[in-house]
């Protein structure tokens, strides 16, 4: 059992922290995503747990057993680099061995788990390679071999795939989530990428600065975000917001409006509003539809947004808009199919109000 | 710019190789001199000198001033003395020196930034201001060998060697080359459960060859040119290294001859020495040319 939980774990380099006191629970074989921007921590977070940085305060446990004080190699984990961290001056075979030469195994029991892992990763026959004959998808395969050789409970993946190329990175991304699904091992994985994120995880630990955001499901994540910052950061083009008024409040029912929104009335899921103040209404470019001729197919409790076409890109399966609104700021569309809008032309654009998330300003 | 005509072109790489003749040509002067006056006796020698027929195996050429170089002083021993010292040196040195760069840059510890700057500072004291207190020193260290406790290393092997095995330059190298290998080699041996010892052994030192070598070679220089200090505490002639041995040839009867026939025989372990590094110098930087 290899179930990984972090008690208000923080990390500090002289007067500045960098981890904020960080609470997370991960399922023995659960697929866990840290995500989040460039400096948010999370690459620190999962050194912490690999036992590469030092754990200033709180409490991390691995399997039930507290691991803060211990070396990475008790502590059961294997962890892929974004920069594969292979060793230059050995073969593919003696790169994947190198964790079991260290412990000690024999050769018989070493050439056949270098022999099954090179199977799973199809790579038998780069094995007497070396690493500068390997082009950086090789490599990135290397790498993974060396880390299931030693059948971890854990494994880390610090951007994995961040150094490959778009193909190529779709083509690992389906291979590690297929990978997960034959070890069933624990598994972190850290990425700036939401799509890596949403497509890879069970639980997605969304971060901030040193903070966790949310901590869910990808579909939690992506239907219920608990913040501005997680309703921004998941999902692409990333969600509109809006500078709205609360015009009235109604038990759980809360009409908005701004000088672009005609009074919409919605279910907010996260804070408490009051008549008068100002909220941020969030709808996600998909979810935006065009109001044709004099709106008859919309249905009449739609949020309705008047504004001007700025940009158009037509990508053939959708069109992107780009509308500059009344109070001149601009939500993008991602409309279904291809179509054109000619710029300046006037566009009403309605959403349904269950599917727009309010937040307190 | 239009395209290089071919004809400059060839021009061109003629006046580099011209260049690079006449420096090399400059260079081997004094060694060709050497050998060729190692073969002349005294008196040729001297008139020789005048003209270019300095430079030209001709006249009364004999291997005369060998024999008499091996007469006048026990060249061999000499030549021994000087390729064990600073053979076991350079071996010990590597070792020792890469193993603080390793603890400077990959072990964390309270006072390391510290401990190198100290280390780094030793690079400005000249030897001969260490000269003087260190003989004071190693004349007075105990040593247990075969014949007991002993007092004193003078007129020893280990009094040329151990005071030399570690040096601030050294350490200085390993340290600038050891911060520029890639962090993550490190951190995934860790990761793969490798100990201190076995990331320096299995990981660091194969990805050295090319410091290895530098190292090697300026230390190989320091101590096979080795003068003021084997003067001063070795007496014993028996373990003497080569520089103290030209003494020998510059006493009463100085024949020029057999001190170009000394200077050819000791200069041999060098070429020797530099012709096989350069040999592992670009392997190991053909093996090393890794990039991520």
């Amino acid at each position: 059992m290899a179930e990984i939980s972090l008690r208000q774990v923080r990390k500090s380099y002289g007067p500045t922290e960098i981890i904020k006191g960080v609470d997370i629970d991960i399922a023995d074989g659960e697929f866990c995503v840290f995500v989040g921007p460039s400096g948010c921590g999370k690459s620190t977070l999962l050194r912490m747990i690999a036992g590469l940085e030092d754990i200033t305060s709180g409490e991390l446990r691995i399997g039930g057993r507290v691991v803060n004080e211990l070396p990475p190699k008790e502590r059961g984990v294997a962890m892929v680099f974004q920069s594969y961290a292979i060793f230059p001056h050995m073969t593919v075979r003696e790169n994947v061995a190198f964790g079991l030469t260290i412990a000690g195994a024999s050769k018989e029991e070493k050439a056949a788990k270098v022999a099954e892992a090179a199977r799973i990763l199809q790579m038998e026959h780069l094995l007497d390679r070396r690493p500068s004959q390997l082009s950086g998808g090789q490599r990135q395969r290397v790498a993974i071999g060396r880390a299931i050789v030693r059948e971890p409970s854990v494994f880390l993946f610090d951007e994995p795939l961040s150094n490959l190329d778009a193909a190529l990175r779709m083509d690992m991304r389906l291979e590690i989530g297929k990978l997960h699904q034959q070890l069933g091992a624990t598994m972190i994985y850290v990425t700036h990428d939401q799509v890596e994120a949403m497509t890879l995880a069970d639980k997605i630990v969304v971060l901030r600065a040193g903070e966790v955001m949310q901590v869910g499901s990808p579909m939690e994540l992506y239907h219920n975000p608990a913040n501005v910052f997680v309703a921004g950061f998941i999902g692409s083009p990333s969600m509109n917001f809006l500078d709205v008024e609360v015009r009235g409040v109604q038990g759980d029912r809360v009409v908005v409006s701004n000088a672009a929104l005609e009074p919409v009335e919605v279910r907010p899921k996260v804070g408490s509003y009051a008549p008068g103040t100002r909220a941020r209404l969030g709808v996600r470019p998909q979810y935006l539809t065009p109001v044709v001729g004099d709106g008859a197919g919309t249905p009449p409790n739609a949020g309705r947004l008047h504004g001007r076409v700025a940009l158009t890109e037509r990508l053939g399966a959708e069109t992107i808009v780009e509308s500059t609104l009344a109070d001149r700021s601009r939500v993008i569309a991602a409309l279904a199919r291809d179509a054109v809008y000619p710029v300046g032309a006037e566009v009403t654009l309605a959403f349904r109000p269950e599917e727009a998330h309010l937040f307190p300003a | 710019m239009a395209a290089i005509d071919p004809s400059n072109r060839g021009l061109r790489l003629f006046a580099r190789y011209a260049v690079l003749t006449l420096v090399a040509v400059i260079f081997a002067f004094p060694l060709v001199f050497m050998l060729v006056s190692s073969l002349k006796p005294d008196d040729q020698l001297l008139r020789d000198t005048a003209s270019l027929r300095a430079f030209l195996p001709v006249g009364d050429l004999s291997l005369r001033n060998y024999y008499a170089a091996f007469d006048r002083a026990p060249v061999g021993t000499f030549i021994l003395n000087s390729v064990f010292v600073t053979g076991v040196t350079v071996a010990l040195s590597l070792f020792v020196c890469s193993l603080a760069g390793f603890a400077f840059v990959f072990l964390r510890w309270t006072g390391r930034d510290l401990v190198l700057s100290v280390i780094l500072a030793t690079l400005i004291v000249p030897f001969e201001t260490i000269a003087i207190p260190l003989l004071l020193v190693v004349s007075k260290l105990p040593w247990i060998g075969a014949e007991g406790l002993t007092l004193g290393w003078l007129n020893t092997y280990r009094v040329q060697i151990v005071p030399f095995i570690a040096d601030g330059l050294t350490i200085f190298l390993f340290v600038q080359y050891f911060k520029d290998l890639p962090g993550d080699l490190i951190e995934a041996a860790r990761v793969e459960g490798a100990s201190n010892w076995q990331i320096y052994r299995r990981i660091v030192m194969p990805l050295s060859g090319p410091i290895l070598a530098t190292a090697a070679i300026l230390k190989f220089l320091v101590m096979y040119n080795q003068y003021l200090w084997p003067l001063m505490v070795v007496q014993e002639e028996g373990r003497r290294p080569v520089m103290v041995g030209l003494q020998y040839f510059f006493q009463l009867n100085r024949a020029w001859g057999e001190i170009m026939a000394y200077l050819s025989l000791i200069t041999v372990p060098v070429l020797a020495f530099y012709l096989y590094l350069q040999r592992a110098f670009i392997a190991s930087i053909a093996s090393t040319g890794v990039k991520g």
